[in-house]
């Protein structure tokens, strides 16, 4: 299917298309500069459809604005009586048959690629990974369960490589859309499951939202996907499992902030381990690129999320003024020297503005 | 003759009238103003929403406020602004156009209104109250079950009275269209706008019922403690998106499918044509409504219903495509060869086409199932289906009142002002919406409260809030036109336009038993045949006569009142078991009303011929 | 036709509930309702078998439903509805008090059915602790048959009052329409219910 697509975009047309489109958006973000393997296939079928329907139109344009200029009453023309045409038999067929030739057209390659982006023939294999990501209110989790790994916000996945990701909500729906990788597909709540894959073909940050509504919040439940290459992936995943929850930070502020967060914080929040939770797993926290997926991450930020978070992400579960900013600013302190890996960190649009 | 009564009486007596009255160009008149208000909140609240997102992290309303008004604004929309505005059209013209004095139920076209009106208010009542309900148009479970306060509660009560008058209102034009055709007025020689009127009331009959059902699990589940969307009790929340579609699809074409009706009889008299195709765009028509019913999966490509549905779902919505394309081509060539005169109605008309043909085609693109995962929930989305509702619908409306605005009130509206008021809307609107298309695929969701800075979104929104502004400034000039038109115009006669079908044979407005005599029809376009025949007006089918014509009746009022009273009931007694009194007493006002209907014998009224000779002699008759 | 020639016409049609205009329409526009009634219970037959697995580990179908007691429900209904069709025939041939009595007839039938439908409900309630917010099975199985009783308990009240009020005048033009397109409606209800039965009891019991 790939080939004769491909053929396809070297037709002037498409060439110019793409130029146009590909001036839109932030490279990371937008579904017209594709990265990955879904997002590619689906701006092909865009442009197809895209193509037809710009012919149809152009078509319609022509006629349209041929009869308006041709056929406008003049002047002294108020008492002529055009003849009063029943129909054309013909011309009735030709633009009944043309449509339908173009629709088909259109459906081959829609029906293609709806079975090529549900296709899970591999998922089963040995080597093949599989992410459980679930929605909440607002903020997402990444479950690796092979690898025994468990963060949030931040999804970790190697280049080149077919990645499914099996997809719930613990609360109410929510949509996992990564434009510039694949595309969307919702998280339910309940028994239905959906599965998708990611393949991401060059390094890189990409940027996720969701895109079902469920909340307030719903514009503020921002992720990342960081695509690494397949050996800095390794590299990751042993540091991820090598996590001691209960090193010593170096700092004695951040000392106390671990002891704070340990008394205060992990009735919902986790670090290190291998399951969801209540609240965001806080794992290689310091390397996060957003704070709550839509801050810079600063002290300053963090301090004023720990003790009032509903000002950032109104209608999210956390409570405010657990701790007071004294320690809250301890917690910071504890949490934003947690690195636990810093593969990643040397990506091309990693902390690119936003 | 109830005209001069209310004159008479003063505004208690014209208030009166009008809260009895079950004279169709009277509802008509009802329709309209009640559509036009909640068109002009649901325009404020779409100004809202583009005054906050006129910038990146802008903080002009609350985050649930947002929510509140987004869901508000969509609802409003398509269930208190267009749904009525479209029954003010078919209530003033389907009658008139079939020859008929009134339509098959007079009490019950009553009760048709003032059931949408009292669930639009109630819906409305819920800003007051602790705020709106926040979870979409489309009100997806579980977020609407569990949205805390009872906003979510207004939605489903507000929705299901005005629901049911809907569907009263569905059958009654059925039954009017099958029924009460003049002699001679054959189904293949109905205008076209009563034809999708037929199709339309057809499609209302089939899909309501599902809404009914959905609206009615909701309750159940936040009122009554049951399970349906409760996955912790087994509970199913796609259920609800199943429901909600089979009805929201047609729903989409009970909307526009009056309106392709409109532009078609509006084509033909401004081109001085017959239509083009005629039996082609009857049995496109046809044929739309009946895919209407078989697509409404696609809007649900990302629930995870697997690719055999998704791929069955996008080709039966590409298909529609093609009824469409027909009617378009047809417009055209009815056009072609045409003496095409530009007035606002035309005006409207024609710049429906490029318009709704970019949203059919985005419509298209959207049917690509796979490319929908792309699409979805997006901007793209959002800018698609404000091309086919206001490119449309909305549009469809403005070129209909201008059209049928003397046979409403006896006046043409302004035709100046008509056309001020048309270009700024009109380039508000592409400005507004063209730009959509991309916010969507650079990667803006629907739905959102702000859009974050850097990521690429900051010109098409300013753009975008730019042209709603335009837009804005084009509805307050129709508004003008309005007043101006009714202080300063003069009266318009029976036949403004040249017009070609029967509603242009009698005097503007009618009188309330429209026609003195029924009329005998003898072709399509009847007043064309007619004037080609160098006749004044139509031939009589019937010798002068006694008229029978319905009694006005305050029941439908009183019937409405009592289930507003129940919803508030039904909603409050969440809190407090006592409101459950409130419930008992509007059902008891409600059901009193129908027994009181169905006890009193109410065979209406005669007009005698002595009457009608005074009025033909008044010169009302023609 | 003056109101006189409604209300005690001088010649009584063979079909009186279509001699006028007002009949003819209501007659059209009753079918058209129970279409649109048609797919309220599709969409409520749909929501059931969607959800008549989810018991959330609690009462079961095969574990609640006895067939004797609905069976005979079932032979009332269907009873009742040929009784309705009596009533009728006795309309058309302009025979009042006969057609008042077979109405009678199947209103007690229908009545008998109520009876055993809340029994029914309340025997589930009080020995199975089977309640409307117990499961999505109990909720979709409560409002969808429950959603049939409320159609008969309305069809009951309607034809009452019907019987009651013309009880003195006899049949006219005026309310022969109405007689008709109650039995019409008490018809569909039937049929509602041998869908219920096959779908809910005897799928529920086997399946």
């Amino acid at each position: 299917m790939r080939g004769w697509m491909g053929k396809f975009r070297t037709l002037a047309l498409f060439g110019a298309l793409t130029l146009i489109l590909s001036g839109c958006g932030v490279d990371n973000l937008s579904a017209l500069k594709p990265k990955g393997y879904g997002a590619e296939l689906l701006l092909d079928l865009m442009m197809i459809s895209i193509a037809i329907m710009i012919f149809v139109f152009v078509i319609v344009m022509a006629i349209y604005a041929f009869v308006l200029i041709r056929y406008r009453q003049k002047k002294g023309q108020e008492n002529v009586i055009p003849k009063q045409t029943e129909g054309n038999k013909a011309l009735e067929v030709i633009w009944t048959v043309i449509p339908i030739i173009l629709l088909l057209v259109l459906a081959v390659p829609t029906v293609q690629a709806t079975f090529d982006l549900a296709d899970q023939s591999s998922q089963e294999d040995e080597s093949a990974m599989t992410i459980e990501v679930t929605g909440n209110q607002y903020w997402w989790h990444f479950n690796y369960p092979k690898e025994e790994i468990a963060i949030s916000q931040e999804m970790y996945i190697p280049t080149g490589e077919r990645v499914y990701l099996n997809l719930k909500s613990s609360d109410v729906i929510h949509s996992f859309w990564l434009p510039s990788i694949a595309g969307k597909m919702d998280t339910n709540p309940g028994e239905n499951m959906n599965t998708m894959y990611l393949e991401a073909y060059e390094e890189g940050v990409y940027w996720g939202h969701c895109a079902e509504l469920c909340g307030p919040s719903h514009s503020l439940m921002d992720f990342r996907v960081v695509a690494v290459s397949p050996d800095k992936f390794e590299q990751w995943k042993e540091d991820m499992q090598n996590v001691d929850p209960e090193a010593t930070p170096e700092t004695t502020s951040a000392q106390e902030g671990q002891e704070l967060f340990n008394n205060n914080c992990m009735s919902c929040h986790a670090i290190g381990g291998s399951s969801a939770g209540v609240g965001p797993n806080l794992t290689n926290f310091g390397n996060r690129e957003k704070l709550a997926g839509i801050m810079e991450p600063s002290k300053e930020n963090l301090v004023n999320w720990i003790v009032n978070p509903n000002e950032y992400k109104p209608g999210n579960n956390m409570p405010a003024n657990i701790v007071g900013e004294e320690e809250a600013s301890k917690i910071a302190d504890y949490l934003l020297q947690l690195k636990h890996s810093d593969v990643g960190d040397d990506v091309p649009t990693r902390n690119t503005d936003e | 003759m109830s005209t001069t009564a209310a004159q008479k009486g003063g505004l208690g007596a014209a208030i009166w009238d009008y809260l009895t009255t079950v004279d169709h160009k009277k509802i008509a008149h009802l329709y309209l103003v009640a559509g036009g208000l909640f068109f002009l909140i649901g325009g404020l609240e779409a100004m809202l929403i583009r005054i906050q997102l006129m910038k990146p992290d802008n903080n002009f309303l609350a985050a649930g406020l947002y929510n509140e008004m987004i869901t508000m604004h969509g609802t409003t929309m398509i269930f208190l602004a267009a749904m009525p505005l479209i029954f003010a059209l078919m209530n003033a013209v389907v009658p008139l156009q079939i020859g008929a004095r009134d339509v098959a139920f007079p009490f019950l076209n009553s009760l048709g209104f003032w059931l949408f009106l009292f669930g639009g208010l109630m819906l409305n009542v819920s800003w007051f109250t602790g705020g709106a309900p926040d979870a979409g148009w489309t009100n997806y479970a579980p977020l609407s079950t569990t949205s805390p306060g009872h906003g979510v509660d207004y939605y489903v009560m507000g929705l299901q009275i005005s629901g049911a008058g809907t569907l009263i209102g569905g059958i009654n034009f059925l039954v009017t269209i099958v029924n009460m055709r003049a002699p001679g007025m054959t189904y293949m020689r109905m205008p076209l706008f009563t034809w999708s009127t037929l199709v339309t009331s057809t499609l209302i009959l089939f899909a309501f019922p599902a809404l009914t059902v959905g609206l009615f699990l909701m309750m159940f589940d936040r009122m009554f403690g049951a399970a349906f969307f409760d996955v912790a009790k087994g509970g199913n929340v796609i259920i609800w998106e199943h429901l909600f579609w089979i009805f929201g699809h047609p729903e989409v074409y009970i909307l526009i499918l009056p309106l392709f009706g409109a532009f078609s009889d509006i084509f033909s008299t401004f081109s001085k044509k017959r239509l083009f195709g005629y039996s082609a765009m009857v049995f496109a028509t046809v044929l739309i409504g009946f895919l209407g019913f078989m697509v409404w999966a696609h809007h649900m490509f990302t629930v995870g219903m697997g690719p055999i549905a998704n791929s069955i779902f996008a080709v039966a919505t590409m298909a529609i495509a093609v009824p469409t394309g027909i009617k378009i081509f047809n417009w055209l060539f009815t056009m072609w060869g045409g003496q095409i005169r530009m007035t606002s109605a035309m005006l409207w008309s024609v710049a429906f086409i490029p318009s709704f043909t970019i949203g059919g085609m985005t419509g298209v693109m959207l049917a690509a199932a796979a490319a929908d995962f792309q699409y979805h929930d997006t901007y793209f989305v959002v800018g698609h289906f404000h091309y086919v509702i206001v490119g449309g619908v909305v549009f469809g409306i403005f070129a209909a009142l201008h059209y049928w605005w003397p046979k409403m009130f006896g006046k043409v509206l302004n035709e100046k002002l008509g056309k001020l008021a048309f270009w700024p809307f009109f380039i508000g609107f592409h400005l507004t919406f063209f730009i959509q298309h991309f916010l969507g695929l650079m990667g803006m969701p629907r739905r959102y409260w702000v859009f974050l800075e850097g990521q690429g979104l900051e010109a098409g929104n300013m753009i975008s809030t730019i042209g709603a502004f335009l837009m804005a400034i084009g509805s307050v000039i129709f508004l003008i036109n309005v007043v101006y038109t009714a202080v300063k115009e003069k009266k318009a006669d029976g036949d403004p336009w040249d017009g070609r079908t029967l509603e242009w044979t009698m005097a503007s407005p009618p009188p309330h038993y429209n026609f003195v005599q029924t009329p005998l029809v003898r072709g399509l376009d009847p007043l064309w045949v007619e004037k080609t025949e160098g006749k004044e007006g139509m031939t009589p089918a019937e010798p002068l006569g006694d008229i029978h014509m319905p009694n006005a009746s305050i029941l439908p009022f009183t019937m409405s009142i009592g289930l507003f009273i129940a919803g508030f009931g039904f909603i409050y007694q969440t809190d407090d078991k006592t409101w459950l009194v409130a419930s008992v007493i509007g059902m008891a006002i409600t059901f009193g009303s129908m027994l009181t209907r169905s006890l009193k014998d109410d065979l209406g009224h005669h007009i005698h011929k002595e009457e009608l000779e005074e009025d033909i002699k008044k010169g009302v008759g023609k | 036709m003056s109101h006189e020639d409604v209300l005690n016409p001088k010649h009584m049609p063979h079909d009186p509930e279509k001699a006028t205009l007002e009949g003819k329409n209501k007659f059209l526009a009753f079918w058209f309702f129970l279409g649109g009634e048609t797919v309220l219970f599709a969409s409520l037959f749909g929501t059931y078998i969607a959800l008549n697995s989810s018991t959330a580990g609690e009462n079961t179908p095969e574990h609640l439903f006895g067939l004797e007691l609905v069976f005979l429900m079932t032979m009332m209904l269907l009873t009742s509805s040929l009784t309705s069709v009596y009533a009728m025939y006795h309309m058309k041939n302009h025979d009042f008090r006969k057609m008042q009595t077979w109405l009678a007839i199947t209103v007690l039938l229908g009545l008998a059915f109520l009876g055993c439908e809340i029994y029914e409900f309340l025997h589930y309630i009080h020995e199975y602790e089977f309640t409307f917010g117990s499961s999505a099975f109990a909720s979709a199985f409560y409002t969808l048959v429950g959603f049939h009783g409320g159609h008969v308990l309305f069809g009951l009240s309607w034809i009452v009052t019907l019987m009651i009020r013309n009880q003195k005048r006899g049949l006219n033009l005026y309310n022969a329409p109405k007689f008709y397109i109650a039995s019409l409606y008490w018809h569909f209800i039937d049929v509602v219910w041998v869908f219920i039965f096959t779908v809910v009891y005897l799928m529920g019991k086997v399946g």
